[in-house]
């Protein structure tokens, strides 16, 4: 008996920060998200996979699994970052790929 | 409108080389456009080539066959300055002929 | 004495090393353009300078005898008429194309792109049609579909054989424009982190998938171009999206300043090369 205790609040232990997802959870990631891209924008490095990504984060949102929708939101904010931190790398580094 | 068809015969003795070029979309029926609506089958079906009014190449295509369609084969028992008449027919019922003078 | 002599000798080397380091950072096109060609011939030097323009077909044995054979009867020539027709036919004011370009735009493609002074911007082909049509009271043409490759291929027919003469003017705009064209082509974007030189300076010849890489010397020179993969012709706009968008990156809008900069660019380093358009690509 004890031992079906101990399962089950490990399950309860493993399922809770899924269940925490929540709209505000996944507003404030693609608010984040949103932001980063818009960043890359502005440095004219927009990836296409970013943009897929925030489109299926929103769509997710939109049939209430706000599960998948956070963490395609998430995903879509490393990837802007990543090319953001592209880009700005790339202000001086392509100088030496430069043919001279 | 410009024929849709190009052809060049050359007689090389007894054979004959016929290129022909072809301006025809060959849509497959199973590609969608920008919309997402399906582009309807819209194919060459038979393409004939005739000499002096007896046939000497006919081709039965499908819809596999690319947009503006090319098509190389020889015969022989044509001079220069023959005549060769290219027709085909689409599924649409739309057709074109032109006549070349094997060079 | 000597020792001030010395003293002074050194200082005079010292300057004369700084003032050396800015310079050779300084933008100077014609020793790029020379450094360019000289890359690509040291690194084919089985291929004669004029092939380069036909691209892949000079790197692979085999898909240039494919290719000849298919340039007796080339994918491109309805393009060709059409773009014949439309350029002959006259606007509903009845002026035609010929009225907007010089020599009524017979043989002039190795011309563009040029550097507008009035206007400040590199003008290219494409653009210059356009702008034609607007200020004659018609829409613009699309500059990835087949009406505007239509016209290109034509005007690169009637100058088939006649090197580029891309000139910068002595304008630091020009110049500028000059930069960022070279920028924009040496820099990496998209997830794949690719930029057009990874492709075309560092691997022409090699194998992307089923595809032979052209190299970037000539590259514009066989534009517009019928590819067999895209079953149509395609312009330099079509061309440049493309490649954004294969390396994963979102692409600008036809003819941005950066694609019309770096179409500038490549063209200038392809100064000297004949126009070979419009060309056929599997």
């Amino acid at each position: 008996m004890r031992h079906i205790v101990l399962v089950a609040s490990l399950l309860i232990a493993a399922t809770a920060p899924a269940l925490a997802a929540s709209e505000a959870d996944f507003k404030a990631a693609y608010a984040a998200a949103d932001a980063a891209e818009k960043e890359a924008g502005s440095l004219r490095n927009q990836w296409l996979t970013t943009e897929t990504t925030l489109k299926a984060a929103k769509n997710a949102a939109d049939k209430g699994d706000f599960e998948a929708a956070t963490a395609s939101a998430k995903e879509a904010e490393a990837l802007a970052r990543a090319s953001i931190v592209q880009a700005t790398g790339e202000k001086d580094r392509w100088k030496d790929a430069e043919i001279r | 409108m410009a024929s849709t068809i190009r052809v060049r015969a050359i007689a090389n003795g007894d054979t004959t080389e016929v290129q022909a070029l072809i301006q025809h979309p060959m849509d497959s029926g199973f590609v969608k456009d920008a919309q997402g609506a399906v582009i309807p089958a819209h194919f060459i079906q038979q393409l004939s080539f005739e000499h002096n009014g007896k046939r000497v190449f006919l081709a039965d295509w499908g819809p596999a066959v690319a947009k503006d369609p090319y098509v190389k084969f020889a015969f022989k028992g044509a001079a220069k300055g023959d005549e060769l008449k290219i027709s085909w027919v689409d599924n649409k019922g739309a057709s074109d002929s032109t006549t070349a003078k094997i060079q | 004495m000597r020792f001030v002599i010395a003293l002074v000798s050194a200082a005079l080397a010292a300057s004369v090393i700084v003032s050396a380091a800015p310079a050779s950072d300084a933008p100077d096109p014609a020793a790029d353009a020379e450094a360019f060609r000289n890359y690509f011939v040291t690194k084919f030097p089985k291929v004669k300078l004029e092939d380069f323009v036909n691209g892949p077909y000079s790197m692979n044995k085999d898909m240039r005898r494919q290719w000849q054979e298919k340039e007796e009867f080339p994918p491109y020539e309805f393009a060709l008429e059409a773009g014949k027709e439309m350029f002959a036919a006259p606007f509903k004011n009845g002026k035609t194309y010929a009225d907007c370009f010089e020599n009524g735009g017979i043989g002039v493609r190795q011309n563009f792109p040029y550097f507008d002074a009035k206007q400040g911007e590199v003008i290219t082909l494409e653009l210059a049609l356009n702008r034609c049509r607007t200020a004659n009271g018609e829409a613009p043409l699309s500059y990835v579909k087949d009406e505007m490759a239509s016209l290109t291929a034509y005007m690169a027919f009637t100058s088939r054989g006649k090197p580029f003469d891309i000139k910068i003017p002595d304008d630091p705009r020009a110049l500028a424009a000059y930069e960022n064209g070279k920028r924009y082509f040496y820099t990496r974007r998209g997830q794949l982190n690719f930029s057009c030189a990874s492709c075309h300076v560092q691997s022409p010849g090699e194998r992307l998938r089923a595809e032979i890489l052209a190299p970037a010397l000539g590259i514009l020179n066989a534009m517009p171009i019928y590819r067999s993969e895209w079953a149509g012709m395609g312009t330099i706009s079509r061309r440049f999206i493309t490649c954004n968008s294969q390396t994963r990156a979102v692409p600008e809008e036809a003819q941005s300043e950066d694609y019309r900069d770096l179409e500038y660019f490549l063209s200038y380093v392809s100064n000297g090369l004949p126009i070979s358009g419009p060309g056929a690509r599997p």
